[in-house]
């Protein structure tokens, strides 16, 4: 009487061994040295740092990088506003050995006033100013400005660094800043396989230019400077080609670049013409606008491309160009991959320095891990029983049920590469709630049903058939406000969402189909159902 | 086996009482959170680490745990424990909160009570810092630690959990009415308050684990609702001529069983994390054991109480039985709901 059965425990006993295969099978097999092949191992459940512990980073940020930089372009800024208004000085120079400090040498004395104004409006807010002998005059940057400078950049690479953690998928790592001097960072990531790769691209510092090409390139910088006098002019600079890109020789660049990696909206492999990887990239709407007019403008011409300050290759502009455009280079494919994470996720402020590297244990340690482990499985042992003693016969179907809830969710988050942590168990535990629910909301109104004295198979197709809208609505609901807890939480709060959407899916699966399933497997073994143990 | 024989007690008879009951724990905790503040762990405030070379096997988690507790109260469960480095080297690196500014002297404050603590439970002795060559258990490193979850994340966080509510509004109004919906998440909202309430009471940090828990009482909460609202909203459909009250009462009644035993089951199994998960879980049990209770509570009393309260004040019979909603056939619907109204 009951169509289909057959398929319906087939489906029942393939999801469940499928799912059991990359869930529960590599935990018994390293439990009991069972043999397992290569790639079931890499794709069993990953537990996070706190379950199983990880790498323990520690990072300088070189924050007078980032006070040199704004240093370098306030004298730049300080030198054109001096020429437009005419004052001819000698030099304007950073200090080489204090990155807060530049010197302007060979102010005239009879346009020492209009100076000193001229520098108070651009540079007051920022730096102090020290008249020295002969028209010279020292800047320092104050030093609560270089403070706030210094502690902006930290703040910046921690943002940079925790989007590049994200992107590379490794899930819930901490970073927090570490250590007294207020420069350093700690990141702690749990289990990866391949850490070097890992630190290469945390410590990136991807700073995109892309330049004109005035002259080059040229085996030499003399030879570069040839039609220049030997001298670099003063809004243009030499930028290196990278060897690593196969770009040999010098540059000679405009110093204003068309745009930077702050205009990029995206950034992905692809493969460019040549079947080379490639990365591809996409403008803001801002950053659109000026590199149309500048490419526009030099059709023609060679484009720089300039990362890290290394021209990595400089195509020629064969037509104005707006919002997309390509990189190419000497690339093998992870380059490409790892080039487009870094620009995706934007530049670093300043070069990273590695202090530390150790390997830590798990963070609630291994005792904590044991109890709690214990605490769950009692937990569940107690409402197996606790199932099979209310509701008889049919509690061993809840049960099952239950135990089929546990393989499927568990399957399925070491099928999508989900990490296991503390509160991705908390996620478990409300599954578990919830499936527990599910199976008696059924049978309690199974037995209003019976009560109504319906025959037992109608009893049974009518609990199902009421419940299933209430299970409906229950579960869309948490879905909803799932997918939300994962489209804009970060972190440990994503984590928790990924369980939840799994759980609910295979909780939605188990109670609907399979303990019906078993319901109908039992009643079609009997002739004339009269009574049903619930 | 069952546990209620056709259950008939008058809940709804007590919503104005609940909503009075819960305003009071909600303004006490309120109260204590704007008096005290709410202690956050050591991944929300930052702190200090203190590694500790051991000269043997170093000790279990819980036994550190323990030791800091004694000295420090409150501080074993927020603290962050785990080995550091190789494990032959038996370094320890703990983690603990600092309260006040993170500053040098507060930190080997902090640092120095660790030590003092660990030595009192006859941990140590453990030498202030390590000298090459040192054979005692000794200090290896002391360092300030700035918060894990930063100002970025805590506001990523409540936005996230401020969106999942509203679209849990938005599909209890599509799917039943803006009564329903507007009970659902006031419920779930108060069931928050509460438990952060019981938190303030009983001073636990607010720690990573702790949010899980708040966010799986979240889930709990609203599940806990819908059951009782779909039944309601199957009975409205069989019982036109009753008033609200009576309907909202029947359909509670009818789901008392389900409530008293799925309530009970999460209950067993957040009791053993409570006393078997050890002290790192106390927190997340203790916060889910509140939830569990507050959330089965609020599902009858104050998410009910509302639809009740809200259909009062809106006094247009005539639209509560034309709601579109999909769900069984009135005709099934009809026949159980009046047997056990009777």
């Amino acid at each position: 009487m009951y169509k289909n059965l057959r398929w319906k425990l087939l489906t029942v006993v393939s999801v469940f061994v499928i799912l059991f295969t990359p869930g529960i099978y590599p935990l018994l097999a390293q439990k009991y040295h069972l043999p397992i092949p290569g790639w079931l191992a890499a794709k069993q459940l990953k537990l996070g740092l706190d379950l199983k512990g990880g790498v323990h980073l520690v990072l300088r940020v070189q924050t007078d990088d980032a006070l040199r930089i704004h240093t370098t372009t306030t004298s730049e800024q300080l030198r054109e506003a001096l020429k437009t208004a005419g004052i001819n000085v000698s030099s304007v120079k950073v200090d080489p050995s204090a990155p807060t400090r530049f010197r302007i040498e060979g102010v005239p004395a009879d346009r020492d006033a209009e100076f000193r104004r001229l520098t108070d409006d651009q540079t007051a807010t920022e730096y102090d100013r020290n008249a020295g002998a002969g028209g010279s005059y020292d800047f320092t940057m104050k030093p609560n400005i270089a403070n706030n400078m210094a502690d902006q950049a930290v703040t910046q690479a921690l943002q940079t660094i925790d989007r590049r953690v994200n992107e590379l998928g490794v899930a819930e790592p901490n970073i927090s800043r570490y250590g007294q001097s207020n420069d350093e960072i700690l990141v702690q990531l749990p289990g990866i396989s391949d850490v070097a790769r890992a630190k290469e691209i945390i410590s990136n510092t991807a700073i995109l230019e892309l330049k004109i090409v005035e002259a080059g390139s040229a085996a030499t910088q003399e030879a570069l400077l040839q039609n220049y006098g030997g001298k670099v002019p003063d809004d243009m600079e030499v930028v290196q080609g990278s060897a690593a890109a196969g770009e040999g020789g010098f540059y000679l660049v405009r110093k204003v670049a068309a745009v930077t990696g702050q205009d990029l909206r995206n950034a992905k492999p692809t493969i460019d013409e040549n079947n080379q990887p490639a990365v591809a990239f996409s403008l803001t709407n801002d950053g659109s606008r000026k590199f149309g007019k500048v490419t526009g403008e030099n059709v023609g011409r060679l484009l720089a491309i300039i990362l890290d300050h290394r021209v990595i290759s400089a195509p020629r502009i064969e037509q104005k160009i707006t919002t997309d455009g390509r990189i190419h280079g000497s690339f093998t494919t992870e380059q490409v991959n790892d080039l487009s994470l870094v620009l995706k996720t934007g530049a670093l402020p300043a070069g990273l320095t590695y202090l530390e590297e150790r390997v830590i244990g798990p963070t609630l340690g291994q005792d904590s891990i044991r109890s709690g482990v214990l605490a769950s499985v009692i937990g569940l042992v107690t409402i197996m029983v606790f199932l099979l003693v209310y509701y008889k016969l049919a509690g061993v179907n809840a049960v099952f049920a239950l135990i089929c809830n546990l393989v499927i969710l568990i399957g399925l988050m070491a099928y999508f590469g989900a990490t296991m942590t503390l509160p991705g168990i908390a996620g478990f535990v409300l599954t578990m709630g919830m499936g527990v629910d599910s199976n008696v909301l059924i049978f309690e109104r199974i037995k209003e049903e019976l009560a109504a004295q319906r025959g037992v198979r109608a009893a049974v197709n009518a609990g199902f058939g009421r419940v299933f809208w209430t299970l409906l609505d229950t579960h869309v609901a948490s879905l909803i406000s799932a997918a939300f807890l994962f489209q804009f939480g970060t972190g440990p709060i994503r984590g928790f969402a990924m369980t939840l959407t799994l759980g609910l899916l295979a909780n939605l699966f188990t109670s609907i189909f399979v303990s019906k399933t078993l319901f109908e497997f039992e009643l079609s073994r009997r002739t004339a159902a009269t009574t049903l143990s619930i | 086996m069952q546990i209620f024989h056709n259950p008939n007690y008058d809940f709804v008879r007590w919503r104005y009482h609940a909503l009075v009951l819960s305003w009071i724990v909600i303004l006490a905790g309120l109260v204590t959170i704007w008096q005290r503040g709410i202690p956050k762990g050591v991944e929300f405030s930052g702190g200090s680490i203190v590694i500790v070379k051991f000269n043997q096997e170093p000790p279990d988690s819980q036994r550190i745990r323990a030791a800091l507790d004694a000295a420090m109260p409150g501080s074993g469960q927020n603290s962050i424990i785990n080995t550091y480095g190789d494990a032959n080297l038996h370094q320890v690196m703990i983690r603990v909160p600092i309260v006040g500014e993170e500053s040098g002297t507060n930190l080997s404050k902090t640092a120095d009570a660790v030590v003092v603590a660990l030595n009192k439970s006859g941990l140590g002795p453990i030498e202030e810092a390590c000298k090459p060559g040192m054979a005692a258990s000794c200090v290896a490193g002391r360092e300030i630690v700035g918060p894990i979850v930063g100002k970025q994340l805590t506001r990523q966080g409540t936005l996230a959990t401020v969106l999942a509510l509203a679209g849990i509004l938005l599909y209890v109004a599509f799917r039943f009415q803006w009564s329903f919906a507007v009970g659902a998440v006031v419920a779930t909202v108060h069931d928050l308050l509460v438990t952060f309430a019981f938190l303030a009471f009983f001073r636990y940090d607010l720690s990573l684990n702790v949010i899980a828990a708040l966010l799986t009482i979240t889930g709990y909460s609203v599940n806990d609702t819908i059951v009782i609202f779909d039944r309601v909203r199957e009975n409205l459909r069989g019982m036109r001529r009753d008033n609200i009250d009576h309907v909202v009462n029947v359909a509670v009644n009818q789901t008392l069983g389900r409530t008293v035993l799925t309530a009970g089951t999460t209950l067993i199994s957040v009791l053993a994390l409570f006393f078997f998960g050890g002290e790192v879980l106390h927190g997340f049990a203790f916060t889910m054991l509140v939830g569990v209770i507050v959330g089965t509570y609020s599902s009858v009393f104050i998410a009910a109480a509302i639809v009740i309260i809200w259909q009062g004040f809106v006094k247009r019979p005539g639209r509560l039985a034309t709601t579109p909603a999909p769900g069984p056939t009135p005709a099934k619907a009809r026949r159980p709901a009046r047997r056990r109204a009777s």
